[in-house]
């Protein structure tokens, strides 16, 4: 009957169990609202790209695949060791859950590096959208810098949220150091790891709709 | 009785054999997009992006061994982002469609 309460268990909850499904669940309903954050921007993109098919097709004929396809690839790793770090953390190694923090901070940085080449390169081209703008081809001019007002909008947005989930990846990596996980207690690592795997999913559509749209 | 681990822990190798459908069905959506389907291209590189997205949720994200009240608000994310675009695409998609009697 008697049992002794973890340590890492707070009075208004039942056991561990349900304190941790009461934080996830928090979470869940956070990206619920960042879901609609970004939804409204692919609703935006779905109009505009039915509207003007043709200037979509030749703004996405502007963006390099490769470069487009290295960051899925590298963001999709990155959930990956994510994952193996909430792995490690319920399974109580603190070494294996640093490393895996350290990885997916070093493919969330590739991919921004790699996001940056993008844009100095859509700069150099005079492809940002502004006074600037600049596009030679069959079609309108304005229509094809609305694409690209979308592609920095939309790739914007994600790449902020790459930036924050690295950010709070070093606050993670900081509190491992200190050794405040365990077994019983690693809700941060769990609820970060729900973050970094929708930022994923955001760049999983976000690729074939910017990149890939109009190859055929 | 006593819950010691709080949280299903998902094996490693179904992390990894995630990992593995994620980088094909990649190549894959690379790959047909430079095939000419007509119409089809864009549905299939959305079919292509919900399935990755389902396994990053079911597994990456553990939906699958959640308790059903999470379930719940992943529907509800996903009910509510189809609501934006059937209301939004249904006026867009439709306009000029329909000629009204005074005008």
């Amino acid at each position: 009957m008697s049992q002794v309460s973890s340590p890492y268990l707070a009075h208004h909850f039942e056991d561990l169990e349900q304190q941790q499904e009461s934080a996830s669940l928090g979470m869940w309903l956070f990206l619920v609202t960042e879901v609609m954050f970004f939804g409204g921007l692919f609703a935006a993109y779905a109009v505009y790209r039915t509207i003007y098919p043709g200037p979509f097709h030749a703004g996405s004929h502007l963006l390099d695949v490769r470069l487009g396809g290295l960051n899925t690839a590298v963001l999709i790793t990155s959930s990956l060791t994510m994952a193996l770090a909430v792995h490690a953390a319920q399974t109580g190694h603190r070494k294996a859950l640093l490393r895996y923090l350290f990885l997916t901070i070093a493919l969330g940085t590739v991919f921004f590096i790699v996001k940056g080449f993008e844009w100095h390169h859509k700069y150099v081209e005079h492809h940002i959208p502004g006074p600037s703008f600049h596009y030679e081809g069959p079609s309108d001019p304005h229509r094809v810098q609305l694409f690209f007002v979308l592609y920095f909008c939309m790739t914007g947005l994600h790449a902020l949220h790459v930036l924050l989930g690295i950010g709070a990846m070093l606050w993670l990596v900081l509190l491992a150091y200190r050794g405040k996980f365990s077994t019983e207690w690693y809700t941060p690592v769990e609820l970060v790891g729900l973050y970094w795997h929708f930022v994923d999913i955001v760049w999983i559509y976000l690729f074939p709709l910017l990149y890939l749209l109009g190859r055929h | 009785m006593n819950h010691i681990m709080p949280g299903h822990i998902v094996p490693v190798r179904v992390y990894l054999a995630v990992f593995c459908a994620l980088v094909v069905l990649t190549v894959l959506t690379v790959k047909v997009a430079y095939v000419d389907l007509g119409l089809l291209n864009t549905p299939l590189a959305l079919g292509i992006a919900s399935v990755k997205a389902m396994l990053v949720v079911l597994y990456f994200m553990h939906a699958r061994y959640s308790p059903r009240l999470i379930l719940l608000v992943v529907i509800v994310s996903a009910f509510t982002l189809i609501l934006l675009f059937a209301f939004t695409l249904s006026d867009y998609l439709t306009r000029g469609q329909i000629v009204l009697p005074i005008q």
